[in-house]
C-alpha cells in the first residue's frame, strides 16, 4: 500500500498526492477530474446538514405540497398521496419511480449519513460502516429532490391559469430539503471519514 | 513523462472509496481492504452492458415520444398530450418559459444523452485517442444532466394527483409516461455502467 499515491477515478492516472491549500481543490494532472478538495467544517458540518435534512424530510412528507381550489371544490396532495394516485391509476411503474427517487433514496442517503457520522462523532465506529458507506455511494445519483422541486413549480405554473393554487407547508420544506441534501452531499469528505475511522479504532 | 495508470502498475483503485491497493489471489471476487466493494481494474463488461442498456433506451424512446403522457378529461371533451404536443400547447398559450424548460428537459436532454453515449461507446470501441479530455468532459456532463429529464414525470404525477374534479376536469397520466420514465432510468444505468477510464486506455499503449 502506498499512501502518497492516488489514482484518478476517471482516467486511472497514477499520481502523487498534492498538498491541499485551504479551500483548495486537487485535480487530476491528465483529465482534470476533481481528486479531492478541502472541505471546511469537516464531518461535523455534514452531520449537521443531514440532521436538518432528516427533520425537513418528515415535514415535507407529513403535509400537503399544494392545494387547488376550483368551482368551490378543493383538492390537495402530499407526495405520498401523488404516488398513491398514480398507483390507483394502474401506473404502478411510474408510481414506483416517483416513490423511489423522491422519498426512498433521499431517506436512505440521509439515514445512512447520520448512521455513520453520529456514532463517529461520539467516538465509536458503527457496525457495518463499510457497507453503509457503499450504500451512500450507490443511492446518491437516484435521489432527485431538486428535479422534483422543478417539476412541482412547473405544475403550479400550469395550474395557475386553471384554478386558485395554494402552496402548502411541504412545498417550502421540499425547497429547503433540496438545499440541505445538496449541502450534505457536497460537504461529505470520504477521505476525512476513513481517517476518522482509522483514528477511532 | 510517460503516464502510468494504476492498472498498469498492478494497483487497484477502489471504485467506491478510492483506496489504492495491491490485491493478491484470483482475479474474481476481490474486495476492497477498507470498504469491501468489489475490486476491478475497469468496470466489468462496461462496454457490453452500456450498449445493451442504451439499445433498450433507444427502443423505448419511440413510444415515449409517440404515446400520450397525459390525458385530460373535461366538460369540453377529452384531450391527450404527447411530450411534444404538451410543449407546443405551452408555447402557443404564451407560457414560453415553461415550454422551454420542458422542451430542454424532456426532448433535448434525453436525445443528446442517447447520442453522446453512443458516440462515447463507439469511440472507445474504435480505441480512438482523439479528444480524450473533451470526451471525459462529455461523460461528466451526461452524468450530470440526465436526472433533469425526470421533470415531466413529476409534472404528470402532481397534475394527476391534484386535478381530480370528477366530470368537470380530471387529469390522468398516459402510457407514454411509463416509456419515458424507462428511458430516463435506462440511460442513467447506461451512463453508470460506462467506465471513463476506457477513454484513456488506448493512449497508454502508444506512449509505453
Amino acid at each position: 500500500m502506498s499512501a502518497s499515491l492516488i489514482a484518478c477515478h476517471e482516467c486511472d492516472l497514477l499520481q502523487r498526492e498534492a498538498a491541499l491549500l485551504p479551500r483548495g481543490t486537487v485535480r487530476c494532472a491528465r483529465c482534470g477530474a476533481t481528486l479531492y478538495r478541502d472541505k471546511p467544517g469537516g464531518l461535523d458540518r455534514t452531520l449537521a446538514y443531514a440532521l436538518g435534512a432528516a427533520v425537513l424530510l418528515v415535514i415535507a412528507n407529513a403535509f400537503p405540497i399544494v392545494g387547488l381550489e376550483a368551482q368551490g371544490q378543493r383538492t390537495s396532495t402530499t407526495l405520498l398521496g401523488a404516488v398513491q394516485t398514480l398507483y390507483d391509476e394502474d401506473m404502478a411503474l411510474v408510481a414506483g419511480l416517483v416513490f423511489v427517487t423522491t422519498f426512498l433514496m433521499p431517506a436512505l442517503e440521509i439515514g445512512a449519513l447520520i448512521y455513520m457520522l453520529l456514532p463517529l462523532k461520539l467516538g465509536r465506529v458503527p457496525k457495518s460502516l463499510p457497507a453503509v458507506f457503499r450504500l451512500v455511494n450507490a443511492v446518491r445519483p437516484w435521489g432527485m429532490v431538486e428535479v422534483f422541486m422543478l417539476g412541482t413549480l412547473v405544475s403550479l405554473a400550469k395550474l395557475a391559469h386553471l384554478a386558485h393554487v395554494v402552496p402548502g407547508v411541504a412545498l417550502w420544506s421540499f425547497g429547503a430539503l433540496m438545499f440541505l441534501i445538496a449541502a450534505a452531499a457536497a460537504s461529505f469528505d470520504s477521505r476525512a471519514l476513513w481517517a476518522k475511522v482509522e483514528a477511532t479504532r | 513523462m510517460t503516464a502510468v495508470t494504476a492498472a498498469e502498475a498492478g494497483l487497484f483503485a477502489c471504485h467506491a472509496c478510492g483506496l489504492l491497493q495491491r490485491a493478491s489471489g484470483a482475479a474474481h471476487d476481490l474486495a476492497c481492504a477498507r470498504c469491501g466493494a468489489g475490486l476491478h481494474f475497469r468496470k466489468p463488461e462496461s462496454v457490453a452492458r452500456s450498449w445493451a442498456l442504451l439499445v433498450a433506451a433507444y427502443v423505448l424512446f419511440v413510444p415515449a415520444n409517440v404515446l400520450p403522457v397525459m390525458q385530460t378529461g373535461s366538460l369540453f371533451g377529452a384531450q391527450t398530450d404527447t411530450i411534444l404536443s404538451g410543449v407546443v400547447f405551452l408555447w402557443v398559450t404564451g407560457s414560453w418559459p415553461l415550454a422551454l424548460i420542458i422542451f430542454v428537459a424532456s426532448i433535448v436532454v434525453p436525445a443528446a444523452k442517447l447520442l453522446a453515449l453512443t458516440y462515447l461507446l463507439a469511440s472507445v470501441q474504435r480505441r480512438s485517442t482523439w479528444g480524450q479530455q473533451q470526451r471525459t468532459r462529455l461523460y461528466r456532463v451526461v452524468e450530470l444532466v440526465g436526472r433533469w429529464s425526470m421533470v415531466d414525470i413529476y409534472v404528470a404525477a402532481i397534475l394527476a394527483a391534484l386535478v381530480q374534479f370528477g366530470g368537470l376536469m380530471n387529469i390522468r397520466p398516459g402510457p407514454g409516461a411509463i416509456a419515458f420514465g424507462a428511458v430516463v432510468v435506462l440511460t442513467m444505468f447506461a451512463a453508470e455502467s460506462f467506465d471513463p477510464r476506457l477513454i484513456w486506455d488506448p493512449a497508454e499503449r502508444e506512449h509505453a
